[in-house]
């Protein structure tokens, strides 16, 4: 049996977007190593459950790294030490007995405190309801196998849809800005075919949205790249800035075509 | 209550389209005039809200995550099925037809089941223009592998992230929709009641997880696509968040419960280290494409690092009972034979309750990289959780609940047994019987959402008249109301002295080993009076710190367990009335001398949908027949 | 305050002016960069000039100043001015916007990937822009120089860093433009989206060549003066 872990926890509470917070120490005593973190923090919980205090609220969902839902700075770094692994995937055994550990929420003015370390994330969905899509409605495509994909193109498409959209990007970037997460995006639709006939509106608007949302803007720090627990390259970025370029240099206002049937 | 499955006339093939003819259509013009309710955004939901609102219906959508991109499908990791035969291997609508009637253990739909297989074509078409990066070949075409319950490769996937690209490619569309302003979303809100008026469905109460604000929202149709109720177990491959209280509320107001017995043990799961665990893992049932399954053949070498066993002293199982199969036999039949060897004693890891699947034949045969390319991020995702290598030990993995094949009983146009209240995707019963194959959920959920309701709802709203929703001030909406805003304080006002959590854990122990791989009288028996007393005393001792309006987590979570409290009951009880063997319903007392389900099909071809008769009052048990006109019952046998 | 609430219109508020757009003004920045980068290149081959004594150095000068009918030089100071206001003009509302993207930070903010020269820019652009003046008061215009003489700039520039404390402040500077540069110079790349894995670590290396000549040459002047291999 490998020896278990007691720790103190340095955790951001705050009741509510209105309120302040404040750091406030916690032990947890007796944690397994085979423990993933957000399992630590439910002992932590349950403890606090029994006394009749309010336990700390952190988002988390799937708990296998792919819903993107968990979020929290664990000693300055979004997700924990470990490389390309979620918060809910980082085990216990990454860290040692006696240590001290500070919990933080994503910090940004477009991710507002909800309550303690869960934040609003939702501008990460407008940004996708003004261009993150293909417009194809239901019933209306052609047989998949019409359109050839190169392999290539088809993985590094998904190399970009990996992102699980979980902010860590932001979180970690010195700037707080979006555009790993809008990259991403870009990416992994204008890479394909399917997505070339809204590839140069699809950036133009999503960028707007994401000044709207007042996310910084990269200034190629790479913290993002080494956060993300999918493993986004910067090279999206890069290849975003392109389409935007050319999409600014080559835009001109369409007049609609509707007919008068 | 009646149960009219409304399974149009004619011969197979031809049901679903002389049906999509005979549905009334809503002129385009009036289809902005109704509201529609999609709860669950996930793949039924997500593709439901995105297709009626590019009809032209009025939508609102509502998820208890904070986005609808990160409903549970998004953890589906294998692939979907469709029968577009681009192998040539000899599959058709009719062989995944066949393949899914029979996966299913004879206890699925006929109809229903040829409408899912028709649209699967349909479902990879739309996905690939939504832009979902599958897997392709070389020549830019689309690749596919093969699957459990199948001797065809029609399984398309994206890496080991399909749910997630599905999920996503709905995602997408719905957010189109909403920046269209076709859709409202409501993320971070959880639907406690549903509304019903003159016995119709007519909207629901939700409420705002951030704000604690109880809220209600009228609507001319409401679509539960809430999902299933596998974390009855508590311990299961869900995400924490799911639930049935959804479902759960639609039967206490009217919606029959069907087969809520058949629970699917998914057989390669990460196997649990302790008390603390909060979920289980899944590995994705791909992996048994390559993986060998063994345990030793001693019990004595349980113990042995795996490389110290002798390749004459390990027992590959599943090879040796399913030569034809092998290590692709269906889910239930795999997750049963290695509850089998653990109950031998022949388990392995420090639990004992594990097995091997190894890779090492592969990776001699294939090389590493070749195995790494195709399994990369789940050998990757098992050793961040083992902290063990899987190109050199051997995986080890253990069954756990996974899916809910049972769930509200709905007619061929996915509707409950309320008039209005449709139920799509893992939260309905209908397409997969006592079992589902692999890489059949999603191709459900999208095709409910996709190619199903959207003809279906039509031809419900047809006969309703525009603007004639029902008002607030309705009785039957203000009494809805106050059920909510009592329960809730019900809830915060228990002051005891136990975390929701510990009843959970409490229910799932019982229902795991009562209700999980194999049943008994005795055990359904024993588990029919240990729920109530959990139960009770969960409404006796419970405590909820904090208040509920705001973020209250423990609030959540105790409306969900006690949901889950009774949900359990009717499983038990639904288990205990089925006297066969079907599918992922194993009942001890029915099976072959070589261990094998025997079904009953003489007095349990039929669906078995519970009527809720009230508080304390046993549920009563509605049959729906189920004919077999096409693919013939016959033992199942994967040998 | 739920995500329903909030916008999605965002985007249309805010309009799709290109200098209005963060990814705009990184293209201004970048663009600017080029220039004045362009522009430190060509300022410190010329001035290798000065190892080959006052005469050729002199000359050098004259041409600069005589080109084109004498108004070269102008045209040279016009499209660097717009270029240094440019970049000023993106780096001061892109820091300001960065700024108020993240009103609270981190008690335990660690930094894995980021480097002292990219999280320094704001600090060694102010520190450059304090020098340009300088430098431009100092040898340009000679206002702070003591003993300038306009008709020779050789003997300004020698007896200019013979003053220990100038030629330390130059030095001082010319770090800082090495800091500047090894970031910026990777960064332009970056932001004007020359990026591709085959070429990627050509990126880095062009921009690491690139600052150590120039500021290794940049450096060597006041040194030279201060050891007399300038005279």
């Amino acid at each position: 049996m490998t020896k278990h872990l007691n720790l103190t926890l340095h955790v951001w509470r705050q009741k509510n977007a209105k309120c302040d917070g404040k750091f406030v120490e916690y032990p947890a005593a007796d944690i397994s190593p085979d423990m993933s973190f957000l399992e630590m923090l439910d002992v932590v919980n349950e403890g606090l459950i029994r006394k009749g205090e309010e336990p700390i609220t952190f988002d988390h969902d799937c708990r296998e790294g792919i819903c993107g839902t968990c979020s929290m700075v664990i000693n300055g770094r979004p997700h924990g030490p470990k490389e390309r692994t979620t918060t809910c995937q980082l085990h216990m055994r990454s860290f040692n007995d006696g240590d001290s550990i500070t919990l933080e929420p994503w910090r940004a003015e477009a991710f507002p405190v909800i309550k303690d370390l869960m934040v609003d994330r939702g501008a990460f969905d407008r940004i996708i309801a003004v261009g993150g899509f293909i417009s194809v409605p239901t019933g209306s495509p052609q047989d998949a196998n019409a359109l050839p994909i190169p392999k290539q193109n088809a993985e590094l498409s998904m190399d970009a849809a990996a992102c699980i959209g979980c902010g860590a990007c932001v979180a970690a970037c010195p700037n707080a800005s979006a555009m790993l997460f809008l990259s991403a995006k870009v990416s992994h639709l204008g890479l394909l075919p399917q997505g070339q006939p809204e590839r140069y509106t699809r950036v133009r608007d999503m960028v707007a949205q994401m000044d709207a949302e007042q996310f910084g803007t990269c200034t190629n720090h790479g913290e993002c790249e080494i956060a993300c627990p999918k493993g986004i390259k910067m090279e999206n970025i890069a290849r975003m800035n392109r389409d935007f370029i050319k999409a600014s240099l080559t835009y001109r206002v369409v007049s609609g075509g509707g007919g008068a049937g | 209550m009646e149960l009219n499955s409304r399974i149009p006339d004619g011969p197979i093939e031809k049901k679903w389209e002389k049906h999509k003819f005979d549905l009334k259509l809503v002129n385009p013009a009036n289809k902005r005039k109704y509201k529609v309710l999609v709860v669950g955004s996930g793949l039924a939901g997500g593709a439901a809200a995105a297709s009626l609102a590019e009809l032209g219906y009025e939508v609102e959508c509502f998820c208890y995550q904070d986005s609808p991109r990160r409903a549970h499908s998004i953890a589906a990791q294998g692939g979907i099925n469709a029968a577009k035969n681009y192998q040539n291997d000899g599959d058709s609508v009719y062989r995944l037809f066949y393949d899914t009637v029979k996966g299913g253990d004879f206890r699925a739909r006929e109809a229903n089941v040829h409408r899912l297989a028709e649209v699967s074509n349909n479902i990879i078409d739309q996905c690939v223009g939504q832009g979902v990066p599958f897997a392709r070949e070389y020549g830019g075409l689309l690749d596919n592998r093969s699957f459990g319950g199948a001797q065809v490769s029609r399984t398309f996937y994206a890496r080991g992230q399909t749910g997630q690209q599905l999920l996503i490619g709905a995602y997408q569309a719905l957010e189109r929709q909403i920046g269209l302003g076709k859709v409202k979303m409501f993320p971070r809100h959880e639907m406690l009641e549903l509304i019903v008026v003159d016995g119709a469905a007519k909207g629901i109460i939700t409420r705002d997880m951030v704000t604690g604000e109880i809220k209600t929202h009228l609507a001319d149709a409401v679509c539960l696509a809430t999902g299933g109720y596998g974390n009855v177990f508590y311990l299961s491959t869900n995400a924490k968040g799911c639930n049935a209280t959804a479902i759960w509320r639609a039967y206490k107001k009217g919606a029959a419960f069907a087969n809520p017995c058949y629970t699917q043990i998914h057989p390669t799961c990460i196997p649990v280290t302790g008390d603390h665990q909060s979920k289980l893992t899944l590995m994705s049932e791909s992996l048994r494409n390559d993986g060998r399954i063994w345990v030793p053949k001693k019990k004595e070498d349980c113990g042995k690092p795996a490389s110290q066993i002798a390749e004459e002293d390990r027992d590959y199982y599943l090879e040796r009972k399913y030569p034809s199969y092998g290590n692709l036999a269906p889910r239930d039949i795999a997750s049963r034979a290695a509850k089998q060897v653990c109950d031998d004693g022949r388990g392995v890891g420090a639990t004992r309750l594990g097995v091997y699947l190894d890779f090492s034949d592969a990776i001699n045969r294939l090389g590493a990289n070749k195995i790494e390319e195709k399994y990369g991020n789940l050998f990757e995702m098992y050793e961040r959780i083992t902290d063990e290598n899987p190109y050199k030990t051997p995986m080890r993995i253990f069954p756990a609940s996974h899916y809910t094949m049972g769930g509200l009983w709905v007619d061929y146009n996915l509707m409950s047994t309320i008039p209005g209240l449709f139920v799509l995707g893992e939260a309905n019963f209908s397409d997969h019987g006592a079992n589902r194959l692999g890489a059949s959920a999603l191709m459900q959920g999208l095709a409910d959402g996709y190619f199903v309701i959207p003809y279906t709802i039509g031809g419900y709203l047809a006969g309703i008249k525009p603007g004639t929703r029902v008002k607030a001030d309705n009785p039957a909406v203000k009494e809805a109301e106050q059920a909510v805003a009592d329960r809730t304080e019900k809830f915060l006002s228990i002051g005891g002295k136990e975390t929701p959590t510990h009843f959970h854990q409490r229910l799932g122990k019982v229902m795991w080993e009562f209700c999980g791989m194999a049943r008994n009288e005795a055990g359904l028996k024993k588990a029919l009076e240990e729920i109530p007393k959990i139960r009770e005393e969960f409404w006796k001792n419970l405590c909820i710190p904090g208040s509920g309006d705001d973020v209250n987590q423990s609030l959540e979570s105790a409306a969900r367990v006690a949901d889950f409290l009774e949900i359990g009951e009717l499983m038990c009880l639904d288990a205990l009335n089925r006297r066969e063997s079907c599918g992922g319903h194993f009942r001890e007392e029915w099976q072959t001398e070589e261990g094998e389900a025997m079904r009953d099909d003489e007095n349990f071809c039929h669906v078995a949908a519970w009527e809720y008769k009230g508080e304390g009052q046993t549920p009563v048990r509605h049959v729906e027949a189920l004919s077999y006109d096409n693919v013939h019952l016959a033992t199942r046998s994967y040998k | 305050m739920s995500v329903a609430e909030k916008s999605i219109a965002g985007a249309e508020a805010r309009g799709h002016g290109f200098l209005a757009s963060s990814v705009g003004r990184k293209v201004v920045m970048a663009a600017s960069g080029i220039m004045l980068f362009g522009f430190v290149t060509v300022h410190m081959l010329g001035n290798t000039q000065a190892y080959m004594g006052a005469e050729a150095f002199n000359g050098y000068a004259k041409f600069l100043h005589t080109m084109v009918h004498g108004d070269g030089i102008w045209v040279f100071r016009a499209v660097l001015l717009v270029a240094v206001g440019l970049h000023i003009w993106a780096a001061t509302t892109l820091t300001l916007d960065n700024n108020a993207a993240r009103p609270v930070g981190y008690r335990a903010q660690q930094n894995v990937a980021s480097t002292w020269s990219s999280r320094t820019m704001r600090w060694s652009g102010v520190i450059l822009a304090a020098f340009i003046v300088y430098h431009l008061l100092h040898l340009t215009l000679g206002t702070v120089h003591p003993a300038f003489n306009h008709d020779n700039p050789y003997a300004n520039f020698v007896s200019g860093f013979k003053v220990p404390a100038v030629a330390g402040f130059y030095i001082v500077a010319q770090l800082c433009l090495g800091l500047h540069m090894w970031h910026g110079v990777w960064s332009f790349t970056q932001s004007l989206g020359w990026s591709h894995p085959r070429y990627d670590g050509l990126r880095r290396n062009f921009a690491t060549g690139l600052t150590v000549l120039v500021v290794g040459v940049n450096i060597s002047y006041p040194i030279a003066v201060l050891t007399g291999f300038i005279r």
